[in-house]
């Protein structure tokens, strides 16, 4: 079995990255992963990556969290033990819901964030004694790595990659198991 | 880009404002009711099945009846105060119909002057593709906030009940101790001369921000002298119409309630005159753009106006909830009829509108990519209008008609009369300088603004 190889390009520079992730776009090749020590700004639309859903999965823990909060407060306050409490109307939900409104909307927000944040670990696979999957160390202070995956292509890769500007190419044979 | 207000926008503007004037008069001669009218009337209701209406009279009017005292001249009597009262709220209607949509369009440029002079102290690099726009809807300050203090002035007692001759003479049957108390303020010269220096300070403020603003746009390249009165004026305008902004609110809207008074009132109007501007703005620029005339603004400027609409509609629901709220959970009486007048008595109106305010921006305008759709923001710019329309309804009316209330010809007619008003002066302002305010430093950033 042929050992999967992968190409590393190195840039120093924001926007040369840019440009060479368009041109390598344009030239039909696939990038595998492109690491930057900061968020670069339409890094993802170049690349063509999905839009997130994380925003709707807020939504959705957040109306999550807008029901516990009333069947809690409905089951509590109303259904188990209706007391008067300083004569407020224990009849009905809607009678005495301004004194639940904070209560519903904190836990609205409580349920929206965690959960989309652990959402987030999640789905980028992320948690505390998790190994570091970084190629080379430098791409977390001041050096951008774009990886290709090699298709016994790489003096033409190679060059491509040379032409956008690249400072270092470096041809990794990958080993699943590193990390 | 040039632009004329379209003959047919003009037409439509005057045809509004024809059919509302119309509509005004005849609800004040449909007004004109006198003491035996309003007994037909009453007795007519009473017949119609409405057996609770003896009922509620005499617990409303009866104090003293409960004491025990059947006699018939006491019986008499409450009848007679009974149907005054409703005479007063009948007379009422019309004047405060007018007062309540009057206030309703000012407020809207007033609201977009607060916005215009934040964008400027704030240097936001966004919106000054939008400045004439705002500026154009600016220009309704001054002529609106007169016709407001007309209105009050001529409304007098119809619509501020502590202009009632007497209320503040001791020993008068109409003597009132708690709005007495209060006269130091609540004087009619004192209304006025308020109300002149608001009007004369922000008038003043917009006329020269207007004026540095269209300076700017012929001056050289590198004097940015106009840009910086402009950016000084706005700071100093923002601290004067904070102050200014509370009062009027007291004045103008809170003091329909004399013996009521809500610490975060000044608050919570502005933020329904913010939300009600943002959206007018938007509404205002997605017309122009339909015509080609905005060639700048793109959909991230309309999506960030559809943000401050979202945004600030929350804030509004935040101070209504917390004014009701802390109202309603300590239900202190002297305060708390405030909120029970409007539940009992105007309970779709109350409650409709926080649906109107809240719920649809809410549910509309949180997705992101909804806020670029220029339908969407028209339609949604819609609901929160009527809803703040609604609002200041709420207001005015209990403290004026009470019960008597109805969203009928003399409400809608003052509507349409001062729409078309605001179409007329606003589009014709904007027809009279360039659409783009090219000298300003930050246009060539607004220009290329996406989001």
């Amino acid at each position: 079995m042929e050992a999967s190889k992968v190409i590393h390009a190195i840039y120093t520079d924001d926007d040369v990255l840019m440009s060479a992730v368009k041109t390598v776009k344009a030239e039909k090749h696939h990038i595998e992963e492109v690491y930057t020590p900061f968020p670069v700004h339409g890094l993802d639309k170049a690349m063509g990556l999905a839009p997130t859903r994380l925003a709707i999965t807020a939504f959705i823990y957040g109306c999550i969290g807008l029901s516990v909060a009333f069947a809690m407060m409905n089951f509590i306050m109303i259904k188990d033990w209706p007391q008067d409490i300083g004569g407020k109307p224990s009849f009905s939900y809607l009678e005495n819901m301004p004194a639940f409104v904070p209560i519903m909307f904190e836990l609205t927000v409580f349920f929206a964030a965690h959960l989309m944040v652990i959402t987030f670990y999640l789905r980028s696979r992320m948690w505390p004694f998790k190994d570091a999957e970084n190629p080379d160390p430098r791409t977390t202070d001041d050096h951008f790595l774009m990886e290709i995956a090699v298709h016994n292509n790489e003096e033409s890769l190679t060059n491509l990659l040379k032409s956008t500007g690249a400072v270092e190419i470096n041809i990794i044979d990958k080993d699943e198991d590193a990390h | 880009m040039e632009y004329k207000i379209s003959n047919r926008l003009r037409i439509g503007a005057i045809i509004l404002m024809i059919l509302g004037a119309l509509g005004v008069g005849y609800g004040f001669i449909d007004s004109h009711k006198s003491f035996e009218d309003i007994e037909t009337m009453l007795s007519e209701e009473t017949h119609h099945g409405e057996v609770s209406e003896v009922a509620t009279v005499e617990e409303a009017h009866g104090a003293s009846h409960a004491e025990g005292d059947h006699s018939g001249g006491d019986h008499v009597d409450e009848h007679k105060k009974h149907v005054e009262h409703v005479l007063h709220q009948v007379h009422n209607r019309p004047w405060s119909a007018l007062y309540v949509a009057g206030f309703f369009f000012f407020m809207i440029a007033l609201g977009v002057l607060a916005f215009y002079a934040i964008q400027h102290a704030a240097q936001a690099g966004w919106s000054p593709v939008l400045f004439r726009v705002m500026e154009g809807i600016t220009s309704y300050v001054l002529p609106g906030g007169i016709i407001v203090l007309l209105i009050a002035f001529f409304a007098d007692s119809h619509v501020f009940i502590w202009l009632t001759d007497g209320i503040t003479t001791e020993g008068h049957e109409k003597y009132d101790a708690l709005v007495a108390g209060k006269s130091g303020w609540l004087n009619k010269p004192g209304f006025f001369i308020r109300g002149i220096i608001f009007l004369a300070g922000w008038s003043a403020y917009q006329y020269f921000s207007r004026k540095f603003s269209l300076a700017q746009d012929n001056a050289d390249i590198n004097d940015n002298s106009n840009f910086k009165k402009n950016f000084r004026i706005s700071a100093g305008f923002l601290v004067f119409f904070i102050y200014t902004e509370s009062v009027m609110s007291w004045d103008w809207i809170m003091s329909v309630d004399p013996h009521w008074f809500s610490t975060l009132f000044g608050w919570y109007v502005l933020s329904g005159m913010l939300v009600c501007g943002i959206t007018v703005i938007a509404m205002v620029t997605i017309y122009l753009k339909s015509k080609g005339l905005l060639e700048h603004v793109n959909d991230s400027h309309i999506h960030d106006l559809g943000k401050f609409m979202f945004g600030f509609s929350i804030f509004w629901t935040y101070l209504w909830f917390s004014q009701f709220m802390l109202i309603w959970y300590s239900n202190i009486p002297e305060e708390v009829t405030y909120f029970i007048t409007r539940i009992e008595d105007y309970n779709l109106p109350f409650f409709g509108m926080v649906a109107l305010n809240f719920i649809f921006p809410l549910l509309l305008l949180m997705n992101s990519d909804f806020k670029r759709v220029n339908w969407f923001v028209i339609m949604t710019g819609i609901v929160i209008l009527g809803g703040h329309y609604l609002d200041i309804f709420n207001m005015i009316m209990p403290a004026t008609v009470g019960d008597r209330w109805f969203i009928g010809i003399p409400e809608i007619s003052s509507i349409l009369f001062f729409a078309g008003l605001f179409i007329f002066l606003v589009f014709t302002s904007l027809g009279k300088y360039p659409l783009l305010a090219k000298g300003n430093p930050f246009v060539k950033e607004s220009e290329n603004f996406h989001y």
